[in-house]
């Protein structure tokens, strides 16, 4: 998956979870839950949805790490890579 | 017969149009059936119906605005009589529409400065609810319908309605409740290990949120401080449901607040179940009439990267509300010792005619107790 599509899916997922808001607008460095006044509760809706759409499962210890639009591509690049490492025979 | 009057869904609650009726004459109902839509300031509202029995007749039209305490439709107990007596007395409450629809009541009671008001702007005086001697309508109660009809011809959006409902219910509390306020931190360490480790556990979407807890907490508080878990009504009414209401904030302003029946029956895991379900509906303004009504005491929670403490203003009838402040991390002295830790301000608002600052005090103790002790839920 492109750096470019993993941008597009996270960016359709928050605009389901926060309709109002104008995810499109976030810089990479902005902070995700700050600048779209995104609630805890929204925020484990969103780390769901990122499950279900992407398949990765990021632990509560890790959410410091996915705070940004640019750490969370990241996080998820890195995340898929060691899936597939998992699955190659 | 039992009248099924517009309820009110909070004292902020003046009024409700009514948008479908869910259930037709003839239609037998029981208790918790939804008989109508009716939108409210906070939305478009199943309406629950606590009566059981057949619909004799509906009373509102669609469309129809009509003040809170309104009849909107009878229903009749006894449903097992015998069908010839229910027609007769179907077609006679039939005739009694019509009549009620065409010209108001001769028994209404209007002053004739009001009559002349409501008949020049149209205003149905069947419907109204006087607050004059032997319930006389009078210009007051008319112009107050007429306020109410300038507001809606105006076309305000939704968040503007829910802001001044709120500004109505919040001016009031303010006006008739004197609030005392108490504070207590609570370390929050050891509920943030217990959550950690319990998630730990858990698939994704059963993750269960501080706010999960924090309800449990003040839910068993409640039962061994039952003094705060109640209304006010000509005086305090203590209520054996515990019924939290959680302060849900709307994305465009404004908020709203859902009851979640029974608190203190449900573990974590069914109440963050709840709240799943809850939320949602509550930002989509898609919640029911019990779900509006029955709130026996408030919990608003800030939530993370929030303020530090917050001290609330009481939402009537109810005699209480809990402040949560977000959990922040803060020098903490402990057997002589100073660390820092992760510390959450809590707040007592109580209403000083059905409390004191010791039960209030000793409410709180509690609840800190139970946050000390998660595994103790």
């Amino acid at each position: 998956m492109k750096e470019e599509d993993i941008k597009e899916t996270i960016l359709n997922l928050l605009k389901k979870i926060a309709p109002d808001s104008k995810p499109e607008m976030l810089r990479p460095e902005d902070d995700i839950r700050r600048t779209l006044d995104i609630d805890s509760f929204d925020f484990l809706q969103f780390i769901v949805a990122i499950d279900k759409a992407l398949g990765i499962n990021i632990p509560e210890e890790d959410y410091g790490k996915v705070s940004t639009l640019k750490s969370l591509i990241e996080y998820i690049n890195l995340e898929k890579v060691d899936i597939q490492d998992e699955e190659k025979p | 017969m039992i009248e099924f009057k517009m309820p009110s869904l909070g004292a902020d609650m003046e009024d409700g149009i009514l948008r479908q009726w869910r259930k037709k004459v003839g239609d037998v109902v029981k208790h918790g059936d939804i008989i109508a839509d009716v939108e409210t300031q906070k939305g478009l509202i199943e309406i629950e119906v606590f009566d059981e029995g057949k619909i004799e007749s509906l009373l509102i039209k669609k469309d129809q605005k009509v003040p809170v305490g309104t009849v909107m439709a009878l229903i009749n107990p006894q449903i097992n009589r015998q069908l010839t007596v229910l027609t007769k007395v179907k077609s006679n409450g039939e005739l009694k529409i019509k009549k009620a629809l065409a010209e108001p009541p001769k028994k209404v009671k209007i002053s004739p400065l009001a009559k002349q008001i409501a008949e020049d702007n149209k205003i149905d005086i069947s419907v109204l609810k006087g607050s004059g001697e032997d319930g006389a309508i009078t210009k007051a109660d008319v112009e107050s319908v007429l306020a109410n009809k300038e507001v809606t011809k105006e076309n305000i959006f939704q968040a503007n309605s829910i802001r001044q409902a709120i500004a109505a219910a919040m001016s009031k509390s303010n006006n008739e409740i004197p609030h005392y306020y108490l504070e207590c931190k609570v370390d929050m360490s050891f509920t943030l290990r217990w959550l950690k480790d319990t998630n730990g556990k858990r698939p994704l979407s059963e993750r269960i949120l501080p706010v999960a807890v924090i309800i449990k907490a003040v839910a068993k508080a409640l039962i061994e401080v039952p003094g705060l878990n109640g209304i006010w009504d000509k005086g305090f009414q203590q209520k054996k449901q515990i019924n939290i209401g959680l302060v849900v904030s709307l994305r465009e302003g404004g908020i709203i607040v859902p009851a979640i029946h029974d608190s203190d029956k449900k573990n974590e895991s069914q109440l963050m179940a709840e709240l799943n379900d809850l939320i949602p509906r509550a930002r989509a303004m898609k919640l029911r009439s019990s779900e509006l009504a029955d709130s026996t005491i408030t919990v608003t929670n800030l939530g993370d990267n929030s303020a530090e403490t917050v001290f609330g203003v009481i939402y009537p009838p109810q005699v209480a509300l809990i402040g949560i402040g977000s959990i922040h991390e803060e020098p903490f002295a402990e057997n002589g010792m100073l660390t820092v830790r992760p510390v959450m301000n809590i707040t007592l608002a109580a209403d000083h005619r059905a409390s004191d600052g010791h039960t209030g005090s000793k409410f709180l103790m509690i609840l800190k107790k139970y946050l000390l002790n998660p595994d103790k839920l």
